[in-house]
């Protein structure tokens, strides 16, 4: 048997979406830009998804513009506002907990000049809206602060945070590529004029995402090219990509409200129960559980600390029992740094490196928690066994 | 598995390959772990563990960014050659597990690498001294880090492609280190520190095999590094420049404490020249003292303290004693007051006959004749016949 509980780094495509993409790949071959009837029903499928992202996002499809995945939305918006922008407007606010699309990008700003204020978190996970009040400057032209955390599922206070970028006559950006297609996500309502998603998150294939970008607001491309200029993201269209990402978000709209308070219950059980079995536990980020987390925490993600576990030993031995999870975000070269998510919530380094992260799918089942509870038991009793901190005497005598 | 049968009974070392006690692992199996570096041999290892019906994990450990002193910052544009940390031998390793279809992993033990083996390494060459890097790393990360990480994935032993060989032995009820039958390959001098406990989970398969054998068995595997050539460098240190090394990372340390530049002076204290830092310089070295003389120099001492390289004639290298510290003891419990053996003094040395003293805790070697170059820093390793006996580290004082 083999169980996922990653869906932080990836979730698997939906049979519906699956079905929805084929087509695309096979015989609607078209280019969206052309004029004959192929390219006719590329375009009407181009457009009928980014309605369907729309009606997820309850926004105008115009304001949706497709990317390659969350990392190219985060990049254009932050990059697209900020050289948009005027010579004097070189300031950036952000998060220390941001993912690396986020960091990566201001770092790269900050080579170029800009100044980037990055916003501590106490020791939930959650941002202080009046700190952000008190970075602003007056040549600051974005903030960029991510919705819910991939690695705690904390969920920042976006609107008020949105509200004090609107009173300060700056844009704001948020990450929501955890968040969108799991829990509600309405950029006018939180009051964002950009908001960054991605397909795989949530049941769609990889490559694919979008940028919500509020109606009339003026981006600076990163890439050019296409038929009109100023474009924010011209190129031929990944018309399987975007279908699929349309799919999964009509998918996502229909089980949102039953899904979302399932995977809370099935999340709780197996929180409440490693807590209850283990010794030396704990939650890292919000802890709450229940109807009153859900405002806080993802409904799918128990990040938890062991004390005396290598969190990535641990990580390798439920993966040879066949449980998949991790231990923090995923990185390219497969290799595991203390997070910088936990060490930022003020943690010890022993305890970001202790640390691991389960996040649930929407097929995961009761008697999935059951199966995980039994492999983490044995391992983790082993690797208790011969900790560092409990076995030098016997290993150097 | 659709390799051909070409490899005659005597290519597969049984004996090492099966795993477990007594009664044998099944094809159920139990788990080994492999340490891969993405070389041949520690390839060949998981390839040959896996023919003999292990379940074979490979773990390979990240060491250091390669891209560290190079001034180069970890998120600036990275150059497209060697943008792995660890160039590119994880790539091969992984490529070599996928061709296995073996489960694979890759650890980071950046940090206690840097504290365990680079550290020591700086500190070592900074008090005069010409350490080994590879053994501190096998006692303190390979054989104790990787180990425990092994077995806490379910591992019961850690395979590596050490040419070296390890039995247990009834009569003295003790694991054994032996030489590896490629005699030219042999790695039993780096590997004197490890422990019975150590050698009771380590599983060495290429020990009773030559080069030449390793390479033809990881050809009939088709593994992708089968033509993959050796590395000699220490690891860690670009083109084996290690005085720019230690530059460079005392530097990045901001330490004080540099291997200044200081005096080189002959036997009887002349000052012949000078030199920009002690970490240049190795016992018995006659290139780049920057002097010239009619006859030849070596370099006879190095003085922390004062900075001084004392230099001299190749006849003055010479010396039949040495005391020997922090040992450790293989093939028995502990030294007998006194015993016969041959001495290893390093690793391209050939093993001379010597008597060896016990004296507290430690010992004192004399050698039958006078050896050269006894460098403080490197390893005095025992032999009976190809039997490590035990082992430790060379003083400055001769004794």
């Amino acid at each position: 048997m083999r169980l996922y509980v990653d869906n932080n780094a990836t979730t698997p495509v939906a049979d519906q979406v699956l079905g929805a993409m084929l087509p695309y790949l096979r015989e609607g071959y078209g280019n969206p830009a052309s004029i004959h009837q192929f390219g006719q029903q590329a375009r009407a499928a181009v457009e009928q998804a980014r309605a369907q992202v729309a009606a997820l996002l309850n926004c105008k499809p115009e304001e949706i513009v497709f990317t390659s995945g969350g990392t190219e939305s985060d990049n254009l918006a932050i990059l697209g506002v900020v050289r948009a922008g005027s010579g004097r407007k070189r300031h950036v606010i952000t998060s220390a907990i941001e993912h690396h699309a986020v960091l990566h990008t201001c770092r790269a700003l900050e080579r170029q000049g800009v100044t980037v204020s990055y916003i501590p978190v106490d020791a939930t996970g959650l941002v202080d809206p009046d700190q952000v009040r008190r970075a602003l400057r007056p040549e600051t032209s974005l903030i960029t602060i991510m919705h819910a955390n991939n690695e705690t599922g904390a969920i920042e206070p976006i609107t008020e945070i949105a509200e004090i970028a609107r009173e300060a006559g700056v844009r704001m950006h948020t990450d929501a590529v955890q968040s969108t297609g799991k829990i509600l996500v309405h950029p006018q309502e939180m009051g964002v004029d950009l908001l960054s998603l991605s397909a795989h998150k949530f049941s769609g294939p990889k490559g694919a995402g979008a940028l919500y970008v509020r109606e009339a607001l003026a981006l600076e491309p990163m890439i050019y090219g296409g038929h009109n200029e100023g474009e924010p993201r011209p190129g031929t269209e990944n018309v399987a990509g975007i279908v699929g990402l349309g799919a999964a978000a009509s998918l996502a709209l229909e089980e949102m409200d039953s899904g979302r308070v399932r995977i809370r219950e099935l999340r709780d059980s197996l929180e409440e129960s490693i807590l209850s079995r283990f010794e030396d536990v704990g939650v890292n980020g919000p802890a709450l559980r229940g109807p009153e987390s859900d405002a806080l925490r993802m409904p799918n993600t128990s990040n938890l600390y062991f004390d005396r576990v290598e969190g990535e030993s641990l990580v390798i031995a439920l993966d040879l029992g066949g449980v998949a999870c991790s231990t923090g975000s995923a990185c390219s070269s497969g290799t595991v740094e203390p997070s910088h998510v936990l060490m930022a919530l003020g943690h010890a380094r022993e305890r970001a490196k202790s640390s691991i992260r389960f996040s649930l799918g929407r097929t995961h089942r009761r008697e999935d928690n059951q199966f995980l509870l039994e492999q983490l038991t044995s391992v983790v009793r082993r690797l208790r066994a011969l900790s560092p901190q409990t076995s030098v005497a016997e290993t150097r005598s | 598995m659709s390799c051909e049968p070409v490899s005659p009974e005597a290519l597969r070392p049984e004996s090492v390959l099966k795993n477990g006690s007594g009664d044998g692992a099944s094809a159920a199996g139990s788990l080994v772990a492999v340490g891969m570096s993405g070389g041949v041999d520690s390839s060949t290892v998981a390839a040959l563990l896996q023919e003999a019906g292990n379940r074979v994990v490979g773990l390979t450990m990240q060491l250091w960014d390669q891209r560290r002193l190079t001034g180069e910052d970890s998120s600036a544009p990275m150059k497209v050659e060697g943008r792995c940390c660890s160039g590119n031998d994880i790539h091969d390793a992984r490529r070599v597990a996928e061709h296995l279809k073996v489960p694979y992993y890759v650890l980071n033990f950046q940090s206690r690498f840097e504290e365990k083996v680079v550290r020591p390494f700086v500190e070592n060459y900074l008090a005069g001294r010409t350490p080994i890097p590879c053994t501190l790393c096998n006692n303190h990360v390979k054989f104790d880090d990787l180990l425990t990480t092994a077995r806490q994935v379910g591992a019961d032993s850690l395979a590596t492609g050490h040419y070296a060989q390890v039995e247990f032995d009834q009569a003295s009820n003790r694991y054994l280190l032996r030489r590896a039958v490629d005699t030219s390959k042999d790695q039993s001098y780096f590997l004197f520190g490890l422990t019975q406990a150590q050698l009771s989970r380590t599983l060495f398969p290429l020990g009773s095999l030559t080069k030449q054998q390793v390479r033809e068995i990881a050809g009939r595997f088709r593994l992708p590094v089968a033509q993959k050539p050796e590395s000699q460098e220490i690891c860690f240190v670009p083109q084996g420049d290690y005085s720019r090394f230690l530059d460079t990372y005392q530097q990045e340390q901001g330490s004080e404490e540099q291997a200044g530049a200081g005096e080189i002076v002959s036997d009887d204290g002349t000052v012949l020249g000078t030199h920009d830092g002690i970490h240049r310089y190795t016992l018995g070295q006659r290139k780049r003292l920057g002097i010239a003389t009619g006859s030849p120099l070596y370099v006879l001492s190095i003085d922390p303290a004062s900075k001084q390289v004392k230099v001299g004639k190749d006849s003055d290298l010479y010396s039949r004693t040495c005391a020997v510290h922090d040992l450790n003891w293989i093939a028995q419990e502990g030294p007998p007051a006194k015993f016969r053996a041959t001495v290893k003094i390093r690793h391209q040395h050939t093993p001379a006959p010597a008597t060896i003293h016990a004296d507290g805790e430690r010992v004192r070697v004399e050698f039958d004749s006078a050896q050269r170059a006894i460098t403080p820093g490197q390893a005095a390793v025992f032999y009976d016949g190809d039997i490590v006996i035990g082992g430790g580290w060379m003083d400055r004082s001769a004794g």
